[in-house]
């Protein structure tokens, strides 16, 4: 009984995942280990450990950190300020909205509000620190990246903290801890699943960003994803963009069975 | 107390008129007779005439619609049957193994998943165009579905489903009375991040798409070389309104509703 | 869950309405007949007018459909699965697709008024007698700039682009090609050339031009020059004349050294079903009259003899985009370096974009 139920779950998924996921990364897989001329080699990996390649990993996981980060910084508060609005399952859904627009539309409006005689050096300069570059800065991508992903953020820790229970926090408070115990010791803990949804969903596409690179960084700063985007569709060198995916894949899975770990790790605990 | 609200509700109006910014400012230039977005010159609305008289664009926005509803909705029924699969599963290493499988879509550049969807589909002989876009979608929403949907599983307690079966509940009426209930704000976080992914998505489908099949994202990115034109603008500032209106209706009638059999529930 | 099931039950019925209100939307608009041609081009690059007029000449219903780089049009193409009657590639592409057999010869008995076309523009090295390719739009590759911001630089030569003065003002278009075109070309070599010693000083040269590299951009160099956002672009010539449209402050120059020909011609692609009705639409497109209306709208430079002549004086004697002989003599149009020259091309522009301040 069980057992049929669960594998009514299975397959419908289990093929999905053959399908479209399996599949394509056996293509993948295969494509890396041909070269430009389509011949057999295993030069596309040695590539890849050439300087170039590497400073470009290293600074595309630096730059997905500090997004993941930021949006956590940005988004808790305002999940958490969310929860206590009047109508809160329409404010959330006003954060979403801003992301059904056009991506590349949103990045002109960030050209024309960044730029140089853009809204934000008007303002800028009407407060007296005057004109800024903030385009094809650090700061732009950031800030840019960051807008891009805070509705996944918010999203599941908004839902972990509305099914926190509040009089938890209301005993911390009668017990006399302070907001900060209180927050540090019952809500965070309590909602950390959402912040780990919320991570996983910003920080594995923020590694793989691109097009933003081009329009607000100015290809300043090069990732892993602007690299791959790079060789499928202008140098058509489909085996070395596949070899980067490659190595894309295997830091999520390396970085899925670290915090995987930690979390069996915590369960046995609670269990003894 | 008062004090902190004030500045708990100045942060909340200072994220939102962040997200809101690049909006209004394409909103504002849909007005412009001056044909871009820089100078102001006049006020216009002829960028609105030329939407409502390209029929072409027309049935591309609508295209994008059904795409999206659709790929959103079958996406979250397959990704809630995935999460819990992957919930019922005791062992770590396929549990494991499943959920890395299930993010390597999320990781994966838009390029490649469209590359080789591409290749998979001319491979299985499926038509390019409306079905093989809407199976592509789904495709790539699933994991975000999943994503959404899981914590709140390993929210609900064990207990609570044990009670539920020792009181004689099929597992039909379980998942119908128990788990679905309990997961249901995660479910609307995956069905709105899948209708997210759907709208925003550009590389995929610009791959899988033929036959005179097109979306606005594709419409869109095409005519950059030639310069976006106002009219997009215009397009765009119709879309959100329209949402707009959608959402906080929906919303509000909801709520209605919502009421009464509360009442009845008592 | 009775709000989960009232949810999807709205989002089905609305699906469906709204399929139902596309096919009504497809017959009125009769893109469902038999007699169609598609068309594969970039966004918004031939006036929806002609288009129209095209359908009712003919009774061939039009379904226009987009792509948005060259590279990626050629994945559709060698994918097959979906028909492609008449499509518009840049020239190395064309030699790219003509290598992998991915276009059909053209029947020059079909296509009367390939006469109108000037005869600069026929038979060259990527498509010898233009067996598979027609010229649509062609172009240079040069620069825009502001002659309030630069002071007495006139860019007559590449060199100029070098000078201290232009700090973090220089805007350079994404392409390995041109960059790399330009480094070559300041330091006399030809664009094609792939000596391995020349190649490597045109990297050394543009690593100089950091300094004054502000960003290196897609089609939205548009958008930044025409913002004033930097000083300097480099940038095709089609993109140019957009820009100087809506800031008139601005002026484009070819530099003297030599630069990039470009040419965006019509072609039919292995994929194509209404052959005939491809031979029909380049020919229309070929017309004085028609060729003449969709150069004013698209803006680019006709290479269509009989059209120059229905043009406004202001565009067709407009020397900066139709330069005279002497400078068309030292423009070179892109060789098909083969998959691994070109691979390199990319690397050492990759280099050079990861080259920091």
């Amino acid at each position: 009984m069980l057992n049929k139920s669960r594998s009514f779950y299975l397959i419908p998924y289990l093929a999905w995942v053959v399908l479209f996921v399996v599949a394509p990364i056996l293509l993948v897989a295969y494509y890396s280990l041909f070269n430009v001329e389509g011949s057999f080699t295993f030069e596309n990996y040695v590539k890849f450990f050439t300087p170039v390649y590497m400073r470009m990993t290293l600074s595309s996981f630096w730059y997905a950190f500090l997004i993941t980060a930021i949006s956590l910084l940005v988004a808790y508060p305002t999940a958490y300020l969310l929860t206590r609005t009047k109508h809160k399952q329409l404010w959330l859904l006003l954060i979403i909205l801003p992301s059904w627009i056009n991506l590349l539309l949103k990045a002109y409006a960030f050209i024309g509000l960044f730029g140089t005689y853009g809204l934000t050096n008007s303002v800028l300069e009407a407060i007296g620190i005057g004109k800024q570059q903030i385009l094809f800065t650090d700061f732009s991508f950031i800030f840019v990246s960051v807008y891009i992903f805070i509705p996944f953020m918010i999203l599941p820790i908004f839902n972990a903290l509305e099914e926190m229970n509040p009089s938890l926090v209301y005993a911390a408070r009668d017990l006399g801890a302070s907001a900060w115990t209180t927050f540090r010791r019952v809500i965070f803990p309590l909602t950390i699943s959402g912040v780990k949804a919320g991570c996983m969903a910003v920080f594995i596409p923020a590694l793989s960003l691109f097009m933003i690179t081009r329009l607000i960084a100015g290809n300043r700063v090069i990732t892993l994803g602007t690299a791959i985007e790079q060789h499928f569709l202008v140098t058509q060198d489909w085996g070395m963009g596949s070899t980067i995916a490659v190595f894309l894949i295997l830091a999520m899975a390396a970085m899925m069975l670290v915090t995987g770990n930690r979390k069996r790790g915590a369960a046995d605990a609670r269990k003894k | 107390m008062r004090a902190k609200n004030k500045w708990s509700n100045l942060y909340l109006v200072l994220v939102f008129v962040v997200l809101y910014a690049p909006i209004f400012y394409l909103m504002f230039y849909s007005f412009n007779s001056g044909g871009s977005m820089r100078n102001f010159e006049s006020f216009t609305l002829d960028y609105y005439k030329e939407v409502f008289e390209d029929t072409r664009l027309l049935i591309i926005v609508l295209n994008t619609f059904v795409i999206a509803l659709l790929s959103a909705a079958i996406s979250t029924i397959l990704g809630v049957m995935g999460a819990i699969a992957i919930h019922h599963i005791r062992s770590h290493r396929p549990k494991q193994t499943l959920l890395t499988l299930n993010n390597v879509l999320i990781v994966s550049p838009d390029v490649i998943i469209g590359a080789s969807f591409l290749i998979l589909f001319t491979i299985i002989g499926i038509k390019l165009g409306f079905v093989s876009v809407l199976l592509s979608h789904i495709a790539f929403s699933v994991p975000i579905v999943v994503i959404m949907v899981l914590p709140k599983l390993q929210e609900m307690s064990s207990t609570l489903i044990d009670a539920a079966r020792d009181l004689g509940a099929s597992s039909w009426q379980v998942l119908t009375r128990v788990v679905l209930p309990f997961i249901k704000p995660g479910i609307f976080a995956g069905f709105f991040m899948a209708l997210t992914y759907s709208l925003d998505d550009f590389a995929v489908t610009f791959f899988v798409t033929g036959n005179g099949f097109s979306t606005l994202s594709v419409e869109i990115y095409s005519r950059a070389r030639q310069g976006v034109s106002l009219s997009i603008n215009a397009l765009s500032t119709l879309i959100f309104l329209f949402t707009i209106i959608l959402v906080v209706g929906y919303y509000f009638i909801n709520q209605r509703n919502a009421k009464p059999s509360a009442k009845e529930g008592r | 869950m009775k709000q989960l099931v009232r949810m999807f039950a709205v989002v089905m019925i609305v699906s469906l309405g709204l399929m139902y209100f596309i096919s009504y939307l497809n017959s009125s608009a009769g893109y469902s007949g038999d007699n169609t041609l598609t068309i594969y081009n970039w966004g918004d690059y031939v006036d929806p007018e002609l288009l129209t007029r095209f359908e009712e000449e003919t009774g061939i219903k039009v379904i226009y459909q987009t792509f948005d780089s060259n590279e990626a049009m050629m994945t559709k193409i060698e994918q097959g699965g979906t028909t492609f009657d008449v499509s518009i590639p840049s020239e190395y592409a064309i030699s790219k697709m003509k290598e992998e057999n991915l276009l059909l010869k053209l029947d020059h008995s079909k296509i009367p008024n390939l006469k109108n076309i000037d005869p600069r523009f026929m038979n060259l090295s990527f498509d010898p007698d233009n067996a598979y390719s027609i010229p649509y739009f062609w172009g240079t590759v040069g620069i825009v700039y502001n002659p309030e911001l630069v002071g007495d630089l006139t860019f007559a030569s590449w060199n100029e682009l070098w000078d201290q003065s232009l700090r973090n003002q220089i805007l350079l278009l994404d392409g390995a090609r041109e960059v790399m075109g330009m480094g070559l070309n300041s330091l006399g070599y030809s664009l094609n050339d792939t000596e391995e010693a020349h190649l490597q000083e045109a990297k050394a040269k543009l690593q100089q031009l950091t300094p004054n590299v502000k960003a290196i951009v897609g089609d939205e160099i548009k958008l930044l020059l025409a913002n004033e956002e930097a000083a300097v672009g480099l940038v095709w010539s089609g993109d140019a004349s957009e820009i100087m449209g809506e800031n008139e402050k601005l002026d484009y120059v070819v530099p003297e050294e030599g630069s990039n020909l470009w040419f965006d011609n019509m072609v039919i692609p292995k994929t194509a079903k209404n052959i005939e009705g491809a031979h029909q639409f380049i020919n229309f497109m070929l017309d004085p009259e028609v060729a003449a209306q969709n150069t004013e709208y698209v803006g680019y430079s006709s290479p269509n003899q009989a059209a120059m002549a229905l043009l406004p004086e202001e565009i067709s004697s407009d020397e900066r985009f139709y330069p005279d002989e002497e400078l068309t003599s030292r423009l070179e149009v892109y060789d098909n370096l083969g998959k691994r020259m070109l691979a390199h091309y990319n690397e050492l522009f990759l280099e050079f974009k990861m080259h920091r301040k």
